[in-house]
């Protein structure tokens, strides 16, 4: 009896596979104790919470490290089958949302001491929001990648509405909600017609039988097909898809919900859905569109146009927009914007030039925007909310050091050379060049062109917060910013970063290469 | 997986001209669930669209929601008429569907009411503290 359930449960799912998911595992089993702690603790000790959660943060973090040390030649490893793929692709994706989680924690205990809403269910639901996005990254079937999605998206729901007495962040969440639900829906909508064209759920699948759908070949009557009547569904499978997809991660024409929502979230909340959530979308976007529809390039039904002209609206829209803001956050939403449109050129590109910037940019975006939030957090205190762009006048004077942060971060968010920006922005337009240059079509050169022409747009409104810093009259605040030492730690290793990527990019970028070839090269094959 | 790929085109091609409107009723094909998950859908991004009652909007949400759900079930029953090793599957991808909707609703009614408790309102037209 007891070998016969053996053999069943092994026949089931094996320990390798929880093997595969333990960085996940050892996250979602940590959150269900940061809930039962914040019961159990009294209220002044809930940041021993936060501590708990930096904690099982690393303990990811160490655990996804022995994973990739212990099967980095047997990639890409299929478990739960074919749920889950986990391939270099998935593990850089997921040390980018534990880097974004551990700072998001660091920066968020001050926060929440001056909203006085200091509880252990805050941290349990960012652990349980970077489950979501680690799933994201590895996710290979339909059904897990949408699962992942709306763990990841509930739990943010109730993040942006944390500070509950907050008419802000009430408005915010109820935004935020609406549209996302509504994009949810039509993610899904184009998934069920995806499924139905393709007869299965698993991405690889999918592309394998789409490829066969558009080739052309002779059916039973003698006719020639080419796909043709199943193409209409295909086509509305894959603007549905990107509809959907385009909500989640901002893109111009579905773009609204995302300004609202930054500046009405909690700040460490906004920092970590301007970088986490927007990261984890992307992951989910190449995935999809790589995996499963890579093999439309090139046909009729080529999805890489209607990419780029989204692409180039949203550069425009994020940048022209940013420049008339005020408050800070909101201007930061519409340079996040306008950096999901720059990401999207990588994706256009679609080689391992492209795939190398998406992944780097990613990652020094989310040190960057995550240090920016945490000097407007550094501003916050009780009765002063900060988080307008005049709020920073004379904090050259008042805090030399945090000004010299924040003025590298913006630099950096600009694309300045010897910063991180610079780096991700030279790999996403070389990515362009070269495509344009192979496939001997001129608008890849114009797209890049746009960028460019438009990042040199977004130095204006990046520079304003350096000239209010250093050149702004003094304000009445000078009483000196009350830091943490997990926030103060948190900046430093985000500036760190920064730099570090900015003026040697190398190991970076090998890692990236060798990570990324194989998920380039699947796309490659099926062409 | 040609095999079904050249049915679904043949079944298209060949049953509106044979089968009359009676046997359509009695044994409804493929193309009109997706017809009523079309309308389904359409129904619902208009709901979302044009009301502005926050209920009646996460109502139109449940209805696109549903139009999935028809579409993953109608495709599941063709897939195992036509011998799919996978016609399963959207079944299963439906149940978790009105699995994560019930998440969802509880969710946003938890929004709703925070919301109801500081504003006193439930019209999006009312909600306009961030705009621009």
């Amino acid at each position: 009896m007891f070998l016969l359930l053996q053999a069943n449960t092994t026949e089931l799912y094996s320990l390798r596979d929880l093997m595969l998911i333990a960085p996940e595992l050892i996250l979602t089993v940590c959150g269900c104790v940061a809930l039962v702690m914040e019961v159990v603790l009294p209220y002044r000790k809930s940041k021993w919470t936060a501590y708990f959660a930096l904690v099982s943060i690393g303990l990811a973090a160490a655990s996804l490290a022995s994973l990739y040390f212990a099967n980095r030649d047997l990639f890409p490893l299929d478990g739960f089958y074919g749920m889950l793929r986990i391939d270099g692709f998935a593990i850089l994706f997921k040390a980018i949302f534990l880097i974004g989680a551990a700072l998001t924690v660091a920066v968020s205990m001050r926060y929440l001491d001056v909203e006085g809403e200091q509880h252990g269910e805050y941290y349990a639901l960012v652990l349980f929001a970077t489950v979501g996005m680690m799933f994201l990254a590895c996710g290979f079937d339909l059904i897990s990648l949408y699962i992942s999605l709306e763990l990841m998206a509930l739990t943010f729901y109730v993040l942006v509405a944390f500070t509950k007495r907050e008419k802000r962040s009430n408005e915010a969440a109820m935004k935020y909600f609406l549209l996302g639900a509504f994009s949810s829906g039509i993610l899904l909508y184009g998934m069920s017609l995806l499924y139905g064209v393709a007869g299965s759920t698993n991405l690889g699948e999918i592309g394998r039988s789409i490829g066969v759908a558009l080739q052309p070949s002779v059916n039973e009557l003698g006719m020639m097909t080419s796909g043709i009547p199943l193409r209409p569904l295909i086509l509305l499978g894959v603007i549905a898809l990107s509809a959907g997809l385009f909500f989640k991660i901002s893109a111009v024409p579905f773009h609204m919900w995302a300004p609202d929502a930054y500046e009405g979230a909690p700040t460490p909340v906004t920092a970590f859905l301007s970088t986490g959530s927007k990261a984890a979308s992307f992951a989910l976007y190449l995935r999809i569109f790589t995996e499963a529809l890579g093999g439309l390039r090139g046909t009729a039904l080529d999805w890489a146009p209607l990419v780029a002209i989204v692409a180039a609206i949203t550069i425009l829209v994020g940048n022209w927009a940013a420049v008339t803001q005020e408050n800070s956050k909101r201007l930061l939403a519409y340079s996040s914007i306008s950096n999901a449109g720059y990401v999207l050129l990588g994706l256009v590109a679609g080689n391992s030039y492209g795939y190398i910037g998406i992944v780097i940019y990613l990652l020094v975006y989310t040190l960057m925007n995550i240090g920016a939030f945490g000097i407007i957090i550094s501003l916050r205190r009780r009765g002063i909310i900060g988080d307008n762009v005049n709020d920073m006048a004379g904090l050259a004077q008042k805090a030399p050091g945090m000004a010299a942060m924040m003025a590298i971060f913006m630099l950096s968010l600009g694309g300045l050379p010897a910063t991180g920006g610079f780096i991700g922005k030279y790999f996403l337009f070389g990515g362009l060049l070269q495509r344009g240059r192979l496939e001997e079509k001129s608008w890849y050169y114009w797209l890049a062109a746009w960028a460019i022409i438009n990042t040199v747009v977004s130095f204006y409104y990046y520079v304003r917060f350096i000239k209010v810093m250093y050149l702004g009259e003094r304000v009445a605040d000078d009483r000196p910013l009350a830091l943490s030492p997990a926030l103060r730690a948190a900046l430093v290793v985000s500036l760190i970063g920064v730099i570090i990527i900015g003026i040697y990019p190398q190991p970076f970028i090998d890692l990236a290469q060798k990570l990324i070839t194989p998920l380039t090269a699947g796309a490659l094959a099926f062409r | 997986m040609i095999n079904y790929l050249s049915l679904l085109i043949l079944q298209g091609a060949t049953d509106s001209r044979v089968s009359s409107a009676w046997d359509g009723i009695k044994q409804p094909d493929l193309s009109k669930f997706l017809v009523i998950a079309a309308l389904l859908f359409i129904i619902g991004v208009m709901g979302v669209l044009v009301r502005r009652n926050i209920i009646v909007i996460f109502m139109s949400i449940e209805l696109i929601l549903n139009a999935a759900n028809l579409n993953f079930i109608a495709f599941s029953r063709y897939l195992f008429n036509t011998g799919s090793p996978n016609a399963i599957a959207g079944q299963v991808f439906t149940v978790f569907i009105i699995v994560v909707a019930a998440a969802e609703a509880a969710i946003g009614l938890g929004i709703v009411i925070a919301l109801y408790r500081n504003r006193e309102t439930i019209w999006v037209d009312e909600i306009d503290l961030l705009k621009w």
